[in-house]
């Protein structure tokens, strides 16, 4: 059983963003780089599914530039046996240039499961899993917080507006992991040792033509700096009034 | 060119997004260009017919109508074949999703079925030089991306909230057309449950009002505070990562860059420090109340009335305050 996972490098979360001088895309410089942490979920649970069935294999995919080895070396650390990179210079590819590449890429492998994160925390967009399944011709589930493997279907849970739903999937399929599938594992020394051993494949990634044109990145308005408007409980009435009769919210 | 809007019902009921997406499509239909000047029309799927004339009131012409009777729970197959057949049918220049769980869900299928791109939970859309642009948070919130689209139709997923429906839209009822569609044989995909896990509480996407609780509770049975405060609000819970990981509060309560992005006309934050990656999902809030003992805690940078001090006195007293309010109207 050959399971993928698409994982994306982005800017670690505390990153402070610049502007770069194209006006449009993310100031590199300076920037710690981390694989995305719902894609984390995802190979977790791709590495826990292999060792359950004690056999299969988990290849890791993903699409970027050169800076993209650590990241990859980090999930052959954590246990992935694997890696394709699939190698662009472009800055920016959008999310249905990433879709085209990566189902061009997975469609030789022939997965029983393609794992994706539920959204890469830079550009937010939740669209590549669901994009790649349906070019892939393949059932998706996103935002799954459990599973359950039952023979060829698996039955997963996601979060809706005030519940959650159930819901049985056939395999093969392309599931988008939530945060609260699981608690990732940090790679141990020897899996550090181990993934310097274990291949990674490049190949030109297939995007294609752009179907979005970025036309500018800024930062959002600053917030008006607010008021601390005083001490413990002797400043609640002041709060009510000003909630009441400035901000009318209440 | 007409402007196609996704109309989201569940259990029989229109979702009061698809009034909000409706409200911007009235709004971009009226602006000069390609993409706007056309009727707004509605598609919607839905095992039977849930009150569609209705939208009329709130902007829509026509509303296509797919039934099947997989179709009483989400299912994203059959619904992108039927929004795929309401495409080509109608030929507009742009579709519009409410950015909910199902639209998150659908409308990148739906993109990639049609091969054109999709910008996703956008905050703000213009017709500037007879084009589409859309506005949307990147970073959770750090920055805005503003994108064109190269191809039609544009699709665009809204985030809730942000967009407001709008009234006496038509001046009639909408008229409701069946649609036809080529309806999926065997399902790979299909809905055996759905668990309520806030039962009768409005979801934290949707509320009008948040408080949420973080590390500074000290445990699960301090929540009982927030809760209250919570409830003389009419408001929603709501927790940090903290909160979450130490498993006081399920993950669904959880706000920020890794939980949910909220935009309510209220937020307050109890004993939360203001990590930047919890201020990633709620420093759009319209209103931010912050309660910390320590005045240095980030979250008053953030909050527009911050009160300092220990959150068992001041969380108590705020909820009388509330109650007290309340009573006199
Ligand atoms: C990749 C990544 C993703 C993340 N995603 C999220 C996310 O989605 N959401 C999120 O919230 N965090 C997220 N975090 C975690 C974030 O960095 C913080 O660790 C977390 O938000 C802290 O939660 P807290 O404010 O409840 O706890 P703390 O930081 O411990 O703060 C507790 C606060 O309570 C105050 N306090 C203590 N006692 C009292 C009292 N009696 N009365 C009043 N105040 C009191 C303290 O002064 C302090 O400010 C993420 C981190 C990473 C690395
Ligand atoms: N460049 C990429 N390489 C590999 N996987 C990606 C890439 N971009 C996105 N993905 C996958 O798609 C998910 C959603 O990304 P996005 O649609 O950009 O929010 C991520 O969590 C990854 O699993």
């Amino acid at each position: 059983m050959l399971q993928v996972v698409c994982i994306k490098q982005v800017a670690d979360t505390e990153t402070r963003v610049r502007v770069a001088a194209d006006g449009k895309t993310l100031d590199p410089s300076g920037v710690t780089w981390i694989m995305n942490p719902y894609d984390e979920f995802a190979l977790e649970q791709a590495l826990r599914i292999r060792e359950a069935a004690g056999a299969g294999e988990v290849v890791v995919v993903s699409l970027g530039g050169a800076g993209l080895q650590t990241t990859l070396r980090n999930a052959l650390a954590m246990g992935a046996d694997r890696a394709i990179h699939l190698k662009t210079d472009a800055v920016q590819p959008d999310p249905l240039q990433v879709a085209r590449a990566l189902a061009a890429a997975i469609r030789p492998l022939d997965p029983h499961i393609v794992w994706c994160g539920k959204q890469a925390v830079d550009d937010d967009a939740a669209q590549v899993g669901p994009m790649t399944a349906e070019m892939l011709d393949l059932p998706c589930v996103t935002v799954v917080a459990a599973i359950e493997l039952q023979g060829g279907t698996a039955v997963v849970e996601r979060e809706i507006e005030g519940g959650r739903e159930v819901v049985e999937v056939t395999l093969p399929a392309l599931l988008a992991a939530d945060k609260g599938l699981n608690e990732p594992r940090y790679a141990s020394l020897k899996g550090i040792m181990a993934a310097k051993k274990k291949p990674i494949a490049e190949a030109a990634a297939e995007l294609g033509a752009p179907a979005l044109e970025p036309v500018s990145l800024a930062l959002p308005a600053a917030r008006a700096p607010g008021r601390v408007v005083g001490q413990g409980a002797a400043a609640v009435p002041e709060l009510v009034r000003l909630l009441r009769h400035e901000a009318k919210v209440i | 060119m007409p402007i196609l809007v996704f109309i989201e019902q569940r259990e029989g009921a229109v979702r009061a997004v698809s009034r909000e997406t409706l409200g911007e499509a009235t709004r971009l239909a009226a602006a000069p260009g390609e993409a706007g000047s056309g009727p707004v029309v509605g598609v919607c799927c839905a095992a039977s017919d849930p009150g569609l004339a209705a939208l009329g009131e709130t902007g829509a012409a026509e509303v296509l109508l797919a039934t099947h009777a997989s179709f009483a729970h989400y299912e994203p197959t059959g619904y992108t074949r039927a929004i795929v057949a309401a495409v080509e049918q109608v030929k507009p220049a742009a579709l519009l999703f409410p950015a909910s769980a199902m639209g998150r869900d659908l409308a990148p299928r739906v993109a990639a079925r049609l091969g054109v791109g999709l910008a996703a939970d956008c905050t703000a859309l213009a017709v500037e030089g007879g084009r589409l642009i859309a506005t949307r948070p990147v970073f959770a919130g750090k920055a805005q991306q503003r994108v064109a689209f190269t191809g039609t139709p544009a699709v665009a997923s809204l985030r809730p909230k942000v967009f407001a429906p709008v009234s006496g839209g038509n001046g009639g009822p909408a008229k409701v057309t069946p649609l036809a569609f080529a309806a999926p044989e065997a399902l790979k995909a299909r809905v055996r449950e759905v668990k309520a896990t806030t039962a009768g509480k409005v979801d934290l996407t949707e509320a009008e009002i948040i408080v949420s609780g973080g590390r500074g509770l000290q445990g699960p049975e301090h929540f009982d505070i927030v809760e209250s405060l919570a409830a003389a609000l009419g408001a929603t819970v709501g927790a940090s990562r903290a909160v979450v990981d130490a498993g006081w509060r399920p993950h669904g309560d959880q706000v920020g860059q890794t939980g949910k992005t909220v935009s309510p006309k209220l937020y307050v934050a109890v004993a939360i420090s203001g990590a930047i990656q919890h201020l990633a999902g709620m420093s759009s809030s319209r209103c931010i109340v912050a309660i910390n003992k320590d005045a240095d805690a980030p979250i008053f940078r953030v909050a527009d009335y911050g009160i300092v001090g220990d959150a068992f006195e001041v969380v108590p007293a705020l909820t009388e305050a509330v109650r007290a309010l309340n009573a006199q109207r």
